[in-house]
């Protein structure tokens, strides 16, 4: 099954709860760091782990913190990204569910590293239920002495806070939640400057996604030392996977990084399969802003090689024949999907989520809709696809922040290993609205 | 044209509870930074007022937080979390977005608009208990197809579930106002 480092206690009755989580090691890195390590130690031991942003970017983490700007007199925020919302991605809310104290624990411990006396969760809205069991886990650290002034003697003060978005797929982006934490429209902001000189009310601030904050507990723990010798060489650690579509097991799986793609989909301990004993015929690892996979360059890269649940393996080939480890977000598709209405569904997404900020993506993005969707119901034809192509030329580069990109390359991705999938869409439009182009098409075109 | 003093007249008071929950909020941000409590006193605000936010509530909600009126309202309109409009008791919002979809979501997108007798999405049943709403993901893709009413999360969704669901919430509704 592999190390676990996030999940080992998962299973635990009331692991949930204060006291089961504290007899269970909880708490440990904070009591190690604030008693025996400065907190220049701290982060150098999680840039020494290399861990790897969690939260799509995959930015060093431990890179981001030695940014942090520490002028005298102002006070330095930390702002843990609990904003989930790119589709296929649900491994924080899991983590924040099932173990609400880990989260306050990798809160305190990074804070102490930052020097951060303020600290906040901003969490979508829509995770209201998440917010309560957080509050409930915060209420408890403070009254055992875990937040607040001096704690553990050590001279060091937090206080946590937990704030809701209002569903806005945008303020996952960092400065965008920022602005909606100071409450605005979370429209991002040009950068530079980056948070960490001008952030929060314009103080050095980091915002780190959930499950890289809830990795620097092990870290701290287990020393990065130790940390390094999981997962592979340049993706170390563990990763939370939240794996969904046709699957047999969906949920969320910790893995060691470096693991088989092909062992994660059908592996007893893991996914199971396809569901209904389906073949797949697509995959789209890293959440819905990742380029699709056709299945034969799903467990095999273009060269041939096994490919493996790494940061590195999931990119192999570039866009031309791989993708992105992204979010984790792992979504399955069986052979009855059809390619041209899930493209269409996640470009109906992103015109929705787009701010309006910047033309190129406002536009672009609903153009892309309303192209797609016109393919979609039979009434495409073969300059559309051409068109797409080009809307989409114009939209990646040219916003402030990556989400154009973001709606630009799954549909550039689902034409490039999907294009006959289109081109029968609009030359056999009568069966195009009929639906399901995958129960129509010969098996060989699908699953070679 | 209302007037302001009309305005004033209509103004939604808070309870007193809720005035200390707004005020826990904003104590939480530093000073002159109300404005960043503006999301959850929104929040607060359309569960108190009758599900959604009125500009009544709005300019309320502005005048807690010391800002102007245009503040609140160039929020509530950005986030698609808030009703700017009257809804049904109960609004469900279906889930629509890809890993949904692969697993069924249209279809029960369809079942419910046929339950409820409404011609789309948007709409209230007659007896005003209901308001089908599709949301973009929701962040529960493995347990799809699902709906969010209110705080919860249903999940696994099948047309029997749904029928139960909407039992229980009928129920429920009709406990809470003999009770009053």
């Amino acid at each position: 099954m592999g190390r676990k480092l996030l999940l080992e206690h998962i299973d635990v009755p009331g692991i949930e709860t204060y006291d089961v989580y504290r007899n269970h090691g909880g708490y440990s890195s904070v009591e190690k760091a604030l008693k025996s390590m400065s907190p220049q130690e701290v982060v150098e031991q999680v840039q020494k782990s290399a861990l790897k942003g969690r939260g799509g970017a995959g930015f060093p983490t431990g890179m981001k913190w030695s940014f942090l700007a520490k002028p005298e007199g102002v006070p330095r925020y930390l702002v843990c990204n609990a904003d989930e919302s790119e589709p296929g991605t649900f491994k924080d809310r899991f983590l924040m569910e099932k173990l609400p104290h880990l989260m306050v624990e990798g809160m305190i411990t990074s804070s102490y590293a930052l020097g951060a006396n303020t600290a906040y969760i901003y969490i979508r809205g829509e995770y209201m239920f998440v917010s309560d069991i957080l509050e409930k886990a915060i209420a408890e650290a403070y009254a055992k002495g875990w937040l607040g002034k001096n704690i553990l003697g050590s001279g060091f003060d937090l206080d946590l806070y937990v704030a809701p978005g209002g569903g806005a797929y945008i303020c996952g982006e960092e400065t965008a939640l920022l602005e909606s934490l100071e409450g605005k429209r979370g429209n991002p902001r040009m950068k530079p400057p980056f948070p960490a000189i001008k952030g929060l009310y314009g103080c050095p601030t980091v915002v780190n996604n959930v499950e890289s904050i809830c990795t620097v507990v092990p870290i701290v723990n287990i020393g990065a030392d130790e940390f390094l010798k999981i997962g592979t060489e340049k993706s170390s650690g563990t990763k939370l996977i939240s794996a969904c579509g046709n699957l047999v097991r969906p949920g969320v799986y910790e893995i060691e990084l470096g693991m088989s793609v092909e062992e994660f989909i059908y592996g007893d301990d893991w996914c199971r399969g396809i569901a209904n004993g389906k073949k797949i015929k697509a995959l789209i690892p890293g959440g819905s802003s990742v380029p699709i996979l056709p299945a034969h360059l799903i467990t095999k890269t273009a060269a041939g090689e096994d490919r493996f649940m790494s940061y590195e393996s999931l990119s192999d080939g570039g866009f031309a024949s791989g993708s992105m480890l992204g979010s984790g977000g792992f979504i399955v598709f069986d052979e009855d999907q059809c390619i041209v209405r899930n493209t269409w569904n996640f470009a109906r997404f992103y015109a929705h989520e787009s701010c309006g900020q910047c033309s190129p993506c406002r536009e672009g993005t609903s153009w892309m809709e309303k192209v797609l969707r016109r393919i979609e119901n039979g009434e495409g034809n073969m300059r559309d696809i051409d068109l797409l192509a080009d809307i989409n030329k114009k939209i990646e580069g040219n916003t402030i922040c990556p989400l154009g990109d973001a709606a630009a390359w799954p549909v550039a991705a689902a034409i490039r290993h999907f294009r006959e999938e289109f081109e029968w869409h609009i030359t056999h439009p009568q069966d195009a609205v009929k639906g399901n182009y995958g129960l129509l098409k010969s098996p060989e075109l699908i699953l070679q | 044209m209302i007037s302001t003093l009309e305005i004033q007249a209509k103004r939604p008071p808070f309870s007193l509870e809720k005035l200390e929950q707004v005020q826990g909020v904003i104590k939480q941000f530093p000073d002159g930074r109300e404005k960043s409590a503006i999301l959850s006193v929104l929040h607060i605000a359309e569960e108190e007022f009758g599900g959604w936010l009125s500009p009544e509530t709005m300019d309320y909600v502005a005048g807690l937080l010391n800002i102007q009126s245009i503040e609140v309202y160039e929020v509530a309109t950005f986030y698609t979390m808030f009703n700017l409009e009257p809804t049904g008791k109960f609004v469900f919002e279906v889930c629509r977005t890809g890993p949904c979809m692969l697993v069924g979501s249209d279809d029960i997108i369809e079942y419910i608009k046929n339950k409820l007798g409404i011609s789309k999405v948007g709409e209230t049943s007659a007896d005003g208990m209901f308001t089908l709403k599709t949301a973009e993901c929701l962040g529960a893709c493995g347990y799809g197809p699902m709906l969010q009413c209110g705080k919860v999360y249903h999940e696994h969704l099948t047309p029997a579930k749904i029928d139960v669901l909407m039992d229980e919430y009928r129920a429920k509704y009709l406990a809470e106002n003999n009770k009053n």
